[in-house]
């Protein structure tokens, strides 16, 4: 069980009903539950769009691509069934709060399925949860039971005349598959290896059927959106940044958590008030800001907007919602490394630069953070790093590419500090560098 | 499809629409360098060397998953690109183990091509390398896994081409490997496919591994002596100490109408002609043994025992039997000998496909003959009988790649429930026999008959099934030996009468076809002419013997009547294939012209050794009439070509062996066909020449010189001599044959070979005898359990 | 092969949801190898069979995720988080911890059966690191000395 926190600052949304039992049928439908269904049943499946569209919520997965605009994409007729799939494989390092969407509030995901193929003329949506997340697959079963229990799921919902069906589905362990077309293909009973677009999932989806795709805490806000109104959800964030994120805050922060906050707030405030600060006594050194596969920010590029377009002014991205802070004592040749290490385990293999790219940095980052480094390596690193740079067959290149070109580049000084025989600085003494190979 | 226009390069440049984008380059003579892409397998986009630039695209794009729009303009060189491509390579090599001074494929791989001219020249790698042993999955199949750069291209040609789906990928990441479907081994039909088809050195052949560099070999094409689909194989060849030896069978000349495609027997069963028990020695039989002679010595004895025999008891005392894998020019002047020079009609083969009947029932119907590259594109297929994928894996591929690629329709009738049904539309499971009554069924309008009913296949679904074929168009029927005789005629009125209907008979050998064409029969001349008619044959060749002569079973009769005195066997087993006693021949003279000594031949008086057709020149012409022309690439010392010695035992009788080889003319010259440049036989004819006051210009023994006859006078052969030399395929219809003949269904006995067994041949191929022990070793590992 | 009832029962439940058979096949191998402790050439025999697949493809699909193993574990699998959020809250100083206390490796079993020790990526418990997984158990905030008593406890259950 994953534990809450609370700052007046939060605007609760997605997390309103958070630790009150709402995974409870009962208890969410006095809790608003299941009404933004019923209205948008009665509403037109454009119309339904155009509310999204204009809400300004994009997605919460990490791209931050416009979830209205996306749906908009399906096309109205098929000879296909068309699906939605809900994105809850959530793997990216840093990120953990669709955890707390499927443990608290189970059924605004089922809702915000169901508006989605309302709107796109489905009738028949997968939720996939990533294979660790067992409880939580135990916890949205139930959800989706006592759902089609009440006439919510199945045939008629809510009397309406029209029927749609729910199913979970469950990960087994790979990052990859978060990435929407190779959830499509391991949901499809196969091995997550992304697919070539296009077509994209909108037209050629889940079985050759148009298929929305959509991050957990995305759906999770539709509900919300379709009661409180496109006008209200957008105007809590910055223009085109609609609405309130869950921001994973982890790391060298005092006060770790989850937390909602509107779109748009200050980063700085975000790890000075909101996380209460570095602890210990110490200086922060980096953030990265949207989970593990953004460009991590220096002290001095904080005071930003965490919104889409304000982070990738910046340089960065807002991503997954996970927020790294790192203090002055954590090696940055360390966590670039671990940062590769867990890109070189979860590439799928397909495409060379990706496969390969990651197992030499990986290598050479092993190699320079035991003191066997050279000049050139660090050249080198960010030699390769620019060229798997949007060359590779899915991002999960690029996820490896850009933060490791932001950690050379911007503590180039502290990878020449590791160089020819010197021992890590800021390793403990003693301590002998044996880093674990993540054979598979 | 409409044509769309975009520009590359600078370039404005046409093609139609739906064309990738890699091909429409290609086409115009651009480059876009490749790994995972290959024509006609699924799209992988996984090797990024293609990418291109495409205007208002921000990142470079995959030039081999693109589809080509109108107005696209394509830049496929830049600083940028060239940039991509070299860092590729790189990152590709970082883990590759550069083992390329000992790597088979050294020299003919593609990432060494593509280092040299995409590559960067310095490395910046300075990591350990991923290491894993080098596995044998198969007695010809060997995994060099560090050297895989993970293109999959294996992977798709034993799925989607073959449909075996052998192959896997397995982990991730950096981890993934191709792994076979055995854990540690393969269980697959051992085509070799996945080796041909990987751009570097990961897959390498059993039979090819560590022999030689591939710069050292000769290169010839010429085609497979297994079965009757008639693929073009490519035959690496190696001067050995006597003559040439071939070393690798394989398919890097990709102008067959095989193209990609080559099974076991194309790919390594080449190594029959090294077998240690090959022949090189003519024997003798003296004191009841048989004993090394000279040629000249055994030469002598047949022609004066022929000549003897022919003249005591009449050349109706001589029987002939030819061959299915001889060239088409031996078999003919086989034929031509049997009827001229020992004057006897004695002659047969064994035969595994009703062709007179065939002929007889496409007499004067033209294009009803299907070629082996129309059955890949032909929008509907009825296969009656046979197994093909065990029998024919060429004409599988073709069927199965039709239906893949091109929504070719397959309707299977068969007694088995083979696995080209896989690909079916219709599958139609019939009792074992009842072949003929389905021929019968469909030709008619009645019901069918009660042997065809089944659970699975009620009177509705075999009228519908009838009613279906009669709406296709551009049908093509194939059929088996399963169907002979008046059920022959059925096949082909049923199809007559669908428009647009060819057909393929299925014979077994590699040129089965060709012998049933050059009249290897008692009663039927070249062509499927009458040998009691009053032919073109009967004026050029002279006096014909004007009765039918002895089948086999016929022959076998009279030698043990004491009739029979002498019998020629040319590159036959009759008695090892045919079910003949042994002894049958006891009483007779016997000559056996063969590679080894084969069960008929230890019955012989003599055995002339003989080369096979990897050996010689000539044509073949595969089951459904494609001829095709035989290069010569191994060498023998010791051994001759049947050709030849025919020849030399005419010219023993005392014939004059102007009037068997129209040689000598001086205008066909056979543009070195016939010799191996590398043999020395050509300095050996000349001296042969010379020494009897020949023209050194024209050998007697050059099978080209008889083929202007053939062509000449087997009108179906008259085909362009000039695509025929340049390695094309050409069909032969059967429009103009001869009457043909009615024959008894048992005469006919299918060779009944598997994958991996090749008649008489397959024993002594090394690599199928390896595949079939260790086939059969995991079978009884199994029954153990 | 038997599997339990309630295999059988989901597994039969599962089977409709999809167009396809073979989509069932990831979450169903999880639940196989829960019951059984690892992928045995068995289970894949009988998963490939009844979802029509070949071996070599159920394989392909195992050796893909890592949640999915042919080879025996513990009975209690200790899943360390050392990525990033772990990592700078001493994530590694639990997995060494664990090393000691177990005297085994990444990936390694204990002798008696016990405990297989896994370093293992995000877990999504970034925000309540260090954290670690015991089978699907859930393990945060977690120091040395917790860790202990952790191990402690699925010891003596
Ligand atoms: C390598 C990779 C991993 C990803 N992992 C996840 C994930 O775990 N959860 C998620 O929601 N989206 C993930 N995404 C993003 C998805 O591809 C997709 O954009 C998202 O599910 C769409 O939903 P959204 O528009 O609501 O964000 C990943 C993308 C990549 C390239
Ligand atoms: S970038 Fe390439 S190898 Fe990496 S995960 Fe994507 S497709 Fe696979
Ligand atoms: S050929 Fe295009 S990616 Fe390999």
């Amino acid at each position: 069980m994953a534990y809450l926190v609370s700052h007046p600052d939060e605007v609760k949304i997605v997390s309103k009903r958070f630790g009150q039992s709402a995974a409870n049928l009962d208890r969410y439908l006095e809790l608003d539950g299941y009404n933004a269904v019923q209205k948008a049943l009665a509403m037109e499946p454009d119309a339904i769009i155009d509310e999204v569209k204009n809400s300004g919520l994009r997605g919460r997965g990490g791209a931050g691509f416009s979830a209205g605009m996306k749906w908009s994409f399906v096309p109205k007729q098929s000879a296909k069934p068309k699906y939605v799939l809900c994105n809850g494989d959530e793997s990216e390092p840093g990120t953990c709060k669709d955890r707390l969407i499927f443990e608290h509030d189970p059924h605004s995901v089922i809702e915000g399925v169901i508006i989605a193929g309302l709107a796109v003329g489905s009738r028949t949506g997968y939720i996939y949860i990533r294979g660790e997340y067992r409880y939580l697959s135990v916890i949205m079963q139930k959800a989706i039971r006592d759902a089609y229990s009440r006439g919510f799921l199945g045939k008629n919902i809510f009397g309406s005349g029209r029927d749609f069906d729910i199913y979970w589905h469950g990960g087994a362990g790979a990052y990859e598959v978060g990435e929407e077309s190779a959830l499509m293909e391991s949901l499809e009973g196969k091995r997550g290896i992304p697919r070539i677009r296009p077509p994209f999932p909108a037209v050629v989806g889940l079985w050759g059927g148009p298929t929305v795709i959509n991050n957990a805490e995305t759906l999770a806000s539709v509900p919300h959106i379709i009661l409180g109104g496109a006008d209200w959800y957008a105007k809590l964030g910055p223009p085109k940044n609609g609405g309130t994120r869950l921001f994973c805050l982890s790391g060298n922060v005092e006060k770790p958590g989850v937390y909602e906050l509107p779109m748009g707030y200050n980063l700085k405030k975000m790890i000075y008030d909101v996380g209460g600060g570095i602890p210990n006594g110490r200086s922060l050194k980096a953030v990265v800001p949207g989970g593990s596969s953004t460009p991590c920010l220096t002290a001095d590029e904080i005071d930003i907007s965490m919104d889409f377009d304000s982070v990738a002014k910046a340089g960065s991205m807002l991503g997954s919602g996970g927020v790294v802070v790192l203090d002055d004592a954590q090696c940055i040749v360390k966590f670039a490394l671990r940062t590769m290490q867990f890109y070189q385990h979860e590439s799928c293999g397909w495409c060379i630069p990706c496969r390969e790219g990651t197992d030499w940095l990986k290598k050479t980052l092993v190699r320079l953070h035991s003191g066997g480094g050279l000049k050139k390596d660090i050249d080198n690193m960010q030699y390769l790093s620019e060229n798997m740079l949007g060359r590779t067959f899915c991002p999960l290149g690029d996820a490896a590419a850009m933060p490791t070109i932001a950690f050379v580049k911007k503590f180039r000084k502290e990878f020449e500090d590791h160089l020819e025989g010197r021992p890590c600085p800021y390793e403990k003494q003693g301590v002998v560098e044996q880093l674990p190979v993540l054979a598979h | 499809m409409p044509d769309v226009n975009l520009t590359v390069d600078g370039k404005k440049i046409t093609a139609p629409a739906g064309t990738l984008l890699i091909e429409a380059c290609k086409a115009v003579g651009v480059e876009v360098p490749s790994f995972c892409y290959y024509p006609n397998f699924s799209l992988q986009g996984a090797c990024r060397m293609c990418l291109v630039k495409i205007e208002k695209m921000p990142k470079l794009q995959t030039a081999c998953t693109t589809v080509i729009s109108e107005g696209m303009i394509v830049t496929t060189d830049s600083p940028e690109i060239k940039q991509a491509r070299k860092s590729m390579l790189e990152l590709l090599l970082g883990n590759h183990p550069l083992d390329c001074p000992v790597c088979d494929a050294g020299g003919e791989c593609e990432l060494q091509d593509m280092t040299f001219s995409y590559g960067a020249a310095e490395s910046k790698f300075m990591e350990a390398k991923n290491h894993r042993d080098e596995q044998q999955w198969s007695p010809v199949v060997f995994f060099d896994r560090p050297r895989c750069i993970l293109c999959y291209r294996c992977v798709r040609v034993c799925g989607e081409g073959m449909d075996v789906w052998a192959l896997g990928v397995q982990n991730r990441g950096v981890s993934s490997i191709i792994a076979p479907n055995k854990e540690d081994h393969l269980e697959c039909e051992e085509c070799g496919m996945c080796i041909d088809i990987c751009p570097v050195g990961a897959l390498t052949s059993g039979a090819y591994r560590y022999k030689t560099r591939p710069w050292e070999m000769k290169h010839v094409g010429t085609i497979c002596t297994h079965c009757s689909d008639g693929c073009k194989t490519t035959l690496g060849v190696r001067r050995a100490d006597a003559g040439m030896e071939i070393v690798r069978g394989d398919n890097r000349d990709k102008s067959g109408t095989n193209g990609d495609f080559l099974c076991i027997k194309g790919r390594y069963a080449f190594d029959f002609a090294n077998h240690e028990d090959r022949l090189t020695q003519p024997l003798i039989r003296k004191n009841g043994r048989l004993t090394p002679a000279t040629w000249a010595e055994a030469v002598a004895l047949v022609g004066r025992k022929f000549a003897e025999i022919r003249d005591r008891n009449r050349g109706d005392a001589i029987g002939v039997v030819g061959s299915t894998r001889t060239t088409n020019e031996e078999a003919y002047l086989l034929s031509r000998f049997a009827r001229t020079v020992l004057k006897t009609n004695n002659v047969d083969h064994h035969r595994t496909a009703d062709f007179p009947a065939f002929a007889a029932a496409l007499r004067g119907k033209p294009g009803m003959t299907a070629s082996m590259a129309e059955v890949f594109t032909a929008p509907a297929i009825l296969l009656i009988g046979n197994d093909p994928t065990e029998q024919h894996p060429l004409l599988t591929w073709q069927i199965r790649n039709n239906v893949r690629l091109h929504q070719s329709r397959l309707y299977v009738v068969n007694s088995r429930p083979i696995k080209l049904r896989r690909q079916a539309t219709k599958f139609m499971q019939i009792a074992p026999g009842a072949e003929s009554q389905v021929a019968e069924f469909l030709a008619g309008s009645g019901d069918p008959a009660n042997q065809l009913i089944s659970s699975s296949a009620d009177k509705s679904a075999w009228t519908s099934l009838r009613e279906k074929l009669r709406t296709e168009q551009n049908l093509i029927i194939i059929f088996g030996s399963e169907i002979s005789g008046s059920a022959v005629s059925n096949i082909v009125r049923f199809g007559s009468a669908i428009s647009g209907t060819k057909f393929v008979c299925l014979g077994d050998y590699a040129n089965s076809r060709g012998a049933a064409d050059m009249g290897l029969y008692p009663d039927l001349l070249p062509g499927y002419h009458p040998i009691t008619g009053n032919t073109e044959f009967h004026r050029e060749w002279g006096e014909i013997p004007p009765t039918t002569g002895l089948d086999l079973p016929a022959m076998v009769a009279a030698a043990r009547a004491g009739n029979l005195k002498a019998l020629y066997v040319v590159g036959s087993n009759p008695i090892g294939r045919m079910n003949i006693d042994p002894f049958a021949f006891s009483n007779a003279f016997v000559v056996v012209q063969d590679m080894f000594l084969t069960e008929t031949a230890v019955t012989a008086d003599v055995v002339l050794p003989a080369a096979n057709a990897y050996e010689k020149s000539g044509t073949l012409t595969n089951t459904c009439g494609d001829l095709q022309l035989v290069k010569k690439a191994g060498d023998l010392t010791g051994v001759k070509t049947d050709f030849e010695i025919i020849v030399r035992i005419a010219e023993a009788m005392g014939f004059d062996i102007h009037k068997l080889v129209p040689f000598g003319g001086g205008t066909r010259a056979d543009m070195g066909q016939s010799r191996g440049a590398e043999s020395g036989e050509a300095d050996r004819h000349a001296v042969w020449l010379e020494a009897r006051g020949l023209e050194p210009k024209l050998s007697p023994f050059d099978s080209m010189a008889i083929f202007d006859e053939i062509q000449r006078l087997v009108r179906s052969y008259d085909v362009s001599r000039m695509n025929l030399l340049a390695g094309n395929s050409q069909h032969t219809s059967l429009e103009h044959a001869g009457p043909g003949a009615a024959h008894k269904p048992e005469s006919i006995v299918p060779a009944k070979d598997t994958l991996f067994t090749s008649g008489t041949l397959g024993r002594y191929s090394r690599a199928l005898q390896s595949v079939i022990e260790s086939h059969e070793a995991k079978h009884s590992e199994v029954a153990a359990d | 092969m038997k599997f339990s009832d309630q295999f059988e029962a989901r597994f039969a439940e599962m089977l409709p949801h999809y167009p396809t058979k073979r989509s069932a096949l990831v979450p169903t191998l999880l639940y196989a190898q829960d019951e059984v402790g690892f992928l045995s050439d068995e289970v894949i025999a009988e998963l490939a069979q009844r979802l029509e697949l070949t071996e070599l493809e159920v394989r392909n699909v195992i050796s893909y995720y890592s949640m999915l193993t042919t080879r025996p574990r513990g009975k209690y699998n200790v899943q360390v988080c050392t990525n990033i959020s772990c990592l700078v809250r001493g994530g590694e100083d639990i997995l060494h911890h664990c090393q000691k206390k177990l005297g085994i490796g990444n990936k390694g079993t204990t002798a008696d059966g016990m405990f297989t020790l896994e370093e293992v990526e995000c877990i999504g418990a970034c925000s309540w690191a260090p954290a670690a997984q015991v089978n699907y158990d859930y393990h945060e905030n977690l120091t040395a000395e917790k860790m202990e008593e952790i191990l402690e406890k699925y010891k003596s259950i």
